[in-house]
């Protein structure tokens, strides 16, 4: 649905002549800039994509804020009562900026928001469009804008985001498909409140657009599971969730079975959050300063600093659930998860910014650097067209590098060097690493890789048993599991008149759950369910399907004897990168090294 | 040097199978990546806390997990039967989840049962889950069994208890380094005794750092942790809590 069009927005772009960095997506060259756009406007909202870019960029502004500009921070890790304090002093007209993430995009609105600066990647031209609309509620005067691109492949991306919302054309996601987790949910919530029967509940459901297409038998299947589990051994019959009335309709068993229900209804499964507070003097936990998800804590030893909330702490111990900080002075601190924003580069920019990219009468709206850049890469190796793939091999230092350049987004590529390592060791080449980012994804090997056969390594094909194979061993479909489980009313995470955990408290991972279904019933609901989740969600399966579909027959694969200018920036990430839930054997194997290098001393 | 014992080093050492060989109370013995303890010599495979029947256990309380834990748990007992052929094997206490469980196993899985105890002593040695032992499956119903130096029993005893052999705890180690966190189950021992990791395949782990494991061990106890294929030494220090 649209309404009818209001002032066209003013987007800006950024050009910093000459400075435009080859990597990173911090913007830090730009911050003097947007410090200036901020001055000259009245409230300013400055959206990032990420938590730590949030920090990164609050912290900088605060560095150049000579005048004292009342700007704050608001995120989604930052304590409920410190984010409702910055939107009531927003909503009271006391702030001339506020730097957000997405936690911003929707729902509120602020008519004194006069400019809206996108800080690296834009990803897709709908969500600006959505995010631009933050500014000026008055549909005669046109929304203001101003996008600055972090390095110089977000400068394309951000150039053909422009022209895609001068030309109202937005990249609409595809339909979403209701998930059948999400449905079994639904299906216990209204055996909860009253009796129902089956055709007319899946009359009810099919009415429901991303259930349009929800099948007689799959409907069945989620019935049977709220009910008895829905599994092919039929050991649980008499202990039925639900029951059939003599009339044929469904009701709950008993109170408390609703009860329980009640207690767990939710579709969103957030990461295990740990509660970030000051560490006292007694080194216990005292004030609390926001929630950190666990994995991001995963990349942080104790002693290193980090951002949070505006300021520089010092990650002191890891308890239970709390994790203990103290103020630090560190003017450099360490920032994990640079960069891996959840949304993806959308379809149709990521198209746009490949048709740029080819056009090279285009290159004039580009500041110099960047126009450089890419008649530097036409010169050295290639431009292809926006149907075709670059794949470019070269070595550097011992290594061999295998460099594409698809512009699918970074889950899409994390995918595909998943299953291209796996090839490139089948074929023999022996593959050490891969670093992956929206634009490009780099593989190296000890061997050179100019020789192989880059069809067959590209070939569809690896969407069936390769990614079979790899996903059911991932560390992603177990976590994709415990999502469905949780939803699906399989595990519980509360329980009425809950306690403590006490110290022998034995529960069972949803893991051990997975290894066992997996093994005696592989068809079972809550695996397809989250094999769908995890072919969406987590590695964008449908997305690299088009990928390698567009690109068939379509590879342009050139030798180099050194790297080439549109490498430099996925090079420059290799390091960054750590890789949680692939390594666990080996870290075991590391710390039983230890055990024998301490006995043997 | 001053009156401080010397750090006590653990002799170990990884067998062909993946387990690691160490000695406890003097007597020789494998850790089996399984999380079973082989005792050569004696032919006897000891596993501890299968939980058989936990599925079951909790659907009745409309929990539906996957009803083929039993199953899964006997699948894997099978496995290690073949495996080393024993003369005896012996469930160490906690065998079935709880009293009635016996009673729900399905015929497939009770004839499974049935099955380890044809050509091989069967012993049931019993839990605080399964006070009474099995009422119609074949095997021995003990407290406690003596061998070669060793006492199997299903909980470990206060004090000093050199060669004791136990389940019950369900050890598991979580080892953390800068990539990553993992959380395996394990055996643990100080040489003196072993806490054997559970069998069962919905059976959780409480962590070695854990009140429950005080007092246990004359020095800083050694954990074998059950990776991938093999098992894992890991030293004291090298653990963490959860």
């Amino acid at each position: 649905m649209r309404g009818p069009g209001g002032a066209q927005p003013i987007v800006d772009l950024l050009l910093s002549e000459g400075r435009v960095p080859w990597a990173g997506h911090t913007a830090q060259h730009a911050m003097a800039e947007v410090y200036e756009a901020i001055k000259r406007a009245r409230t300013a909202l400055v959206f990032v994509n990420t938590r730590f870019q949030a920090e990164f960029a609050f912290q900088e502004l605060w560095r150049l804020n000579e005048d004292a500009l009342p700007i704050a921070l608001h995120h989604g890790s930052l304590a409920a009562e410190q984010r409702r304090k910055v939107e009531a002093a927003m909503a009271r007209g006391g702030l001339r900026a506020v730097v957000c993430t997405s936690t911003l995009d929707l729902g509120i609105d602020w008519g004194d928001v006069d400019l809206v600066i996108q800080l690296a990647s834009p990803k897709g031209a709908s969500r600006m469009v959505q995010r631009i609309g933050r500014a000026n509620h008055r549909l005669d005067e046109p929304s203001r804008a101003l996008f600055v691109p972090a390095n110089r492949f977000e400068m394309l991306e951000c150039q053909a985001a422009r022209e895609a919302i001068a030309e109202n054309r937005l990249d609409g996601d595809p339909p979403r498909v209701g998930a059948l987790d999400v449905l079994a949910q639904h299906v216990m919530g209204c055996a909860c409140s009253e009796p129902f029967d089956m055709l007319a509940l899946f009359d009810e459901v099919r009415s429901a657009g991303p259930y349009r297409d929800l099948s007689w038998e799959d409907f069945e299947a989620v019935v049977d599971f709220v009910s008895t589990g829905g599994y092919a051994l039929k050991t649980y019959d008499r202990f039925r969730r639900i029951v059939q009335l003599p009339d044929g309709r469904w009701k709950v068993r008993d109170l408390n079975v609703a009860q329980r229900h009640r207690l767990n209804v939710g579709a969103i499964v957030s990461p295990a959050m740990l509660s970030v507070r000051i560490a006292t003097r007694r080194g216990q936990g005292g004030r609390k300063i926001g929630e950190i998800e666990e994995g991001m804590l995963e990349m942080l030893d104790p002693g290193d600093t980090f951002l949070f909330g505006g300021q520089v702490w010092a990650l002191a111990e890891v308890t239970n659930l709390d994790v203990l900080v103290r103020p630090a002075n560190d003017r450099d601190p360490k920032m994990p998860s640079w960069g891996s924003s959840k949304f993806a580069l959308s379809t149709y920019l990521a198209k746009r910014v490949r048709q740029l990219m080819f056009d090279e009468s285009h290159w004039k709206v580009l500041p110099t650097d960047v126009r450089e850049w890419l008649e530097l890469q036409k010169d050295r190796s290639l431009i292809v067209s926006e149907q075709e793939l670059l794949l470019e091999t070269f070595p550097k230092g011992r290594r061999n590098f295998l460099v594409a350049y698809p512009f699918e987004g970074r889950l899409a590529h994390t995918t595909l060097a998943m299953l291209l390592t796996r090839r490139l060791e089948r074929m023999g080449v022996g593959p050490l690493g891969f670093v992956c980012n929206d634009y490009a994804l780099a593989v190296w090997a000890l061997e050179p890789l100019d020789g192989l056969d880059f069809g067959e390594l590209f070939a569809e094909d690896m969407l069936g048993d390769d990614l079979e194979a790899w996903l059911s061993e991932s560390f992603m479909m177990k976590r994709a599991f415990k999502g469905c489980a949780i939803i699906a009313g399989l595990i519980e995470k509360r329980f009425p008149g809950e306690q403590q955990k006490t110290g022998r408290q034995i529960t069972f991972s949803t893991d051990l759950i997975y290894d066992v279904l997996r093994r005696h019933e592989p068809d079972h609901l809550l695996l397809r369910c989250a094999r769908a989740d995890a072919a969406t969600g987590l590695v964008d399966v449908a997305r690299l399907g088009d990928l390698l579909a567009r690109i068939k027959g379509r590879i342009r694969h050139i030798a180099l004897d050194h790297l080439s200018p549109f490498s430099v920036p996925i090079l420059l990430e290799i390091g960054k990168e750590r890789s949680p839930g692939d390594a666990r054997e080996t870290i075991l194997a590391e710390a039983e090294e230890d055990l024998i290098a301490e006995a043997s001393q | 040097m001053n009156d401080v014992a010397p750090a006590f080093t653990y002799a170990f050492a990884a067998s062909p199978c993946g387990g690691l060989r160490t000695a406890v109370g003097g007597t020789d013995v494998t850790l089996r990546a399984s999380g079973a303890l082989w005792l050569e010599a004696a032919r006897i495979l000891v596993v501890a806390d299968l939980h058989l029947e936990k599925g079951s256990a909790y659907a009745a309380r409309g929990q539906m997990l996957p009803p083929y834990d039993t199953r899964e748990t006997l699948r894997r007992l099978a496995a290690e039967v073949a495996a080393t052929a024993p003369a005896a094997v012996v469930l160490l206490g906690d065998t079935f989840h709880d009293r009635k469980a016996e009673g729900r196993l399905s015929a497939a899985d009770a004839g499974a049962l049935v099955a380890l105890a044809e050509g091989r002593r069967l012993v049931w040695v019993v839990g605080n889950h399964d006070a009474d032992g099995p009422r119609a499956l074949p095997g021995e119903t003990v407290d406690e069994i003596r061998v070669e130096g060793l006492v199997l029993r299903h909980e470990p005893q206060a004090g000093a208890q050199p060669g004791e052999v136990a389940g019950h705890l369900h050890p598991a180690a979580r080892v953390v380094a800068p990539r990553g966190t993992v959380r395996r189950r394990c055996f643990i021992t100080d040489g003196e005794r072993v806490v054997l990791p559970a069998f069962g395949a919905y059976a959780g782990g409480l962590n070695v750092r854990d009140a429950a494991f005080a007092g246990l061990f004359v020095r800083p106890p050694l954990a074998g942790a059950l990776g991938d294929r093999r098992v894992r030494a890991v030293g004291w220090r090298q653990l963490a809590g959860d």
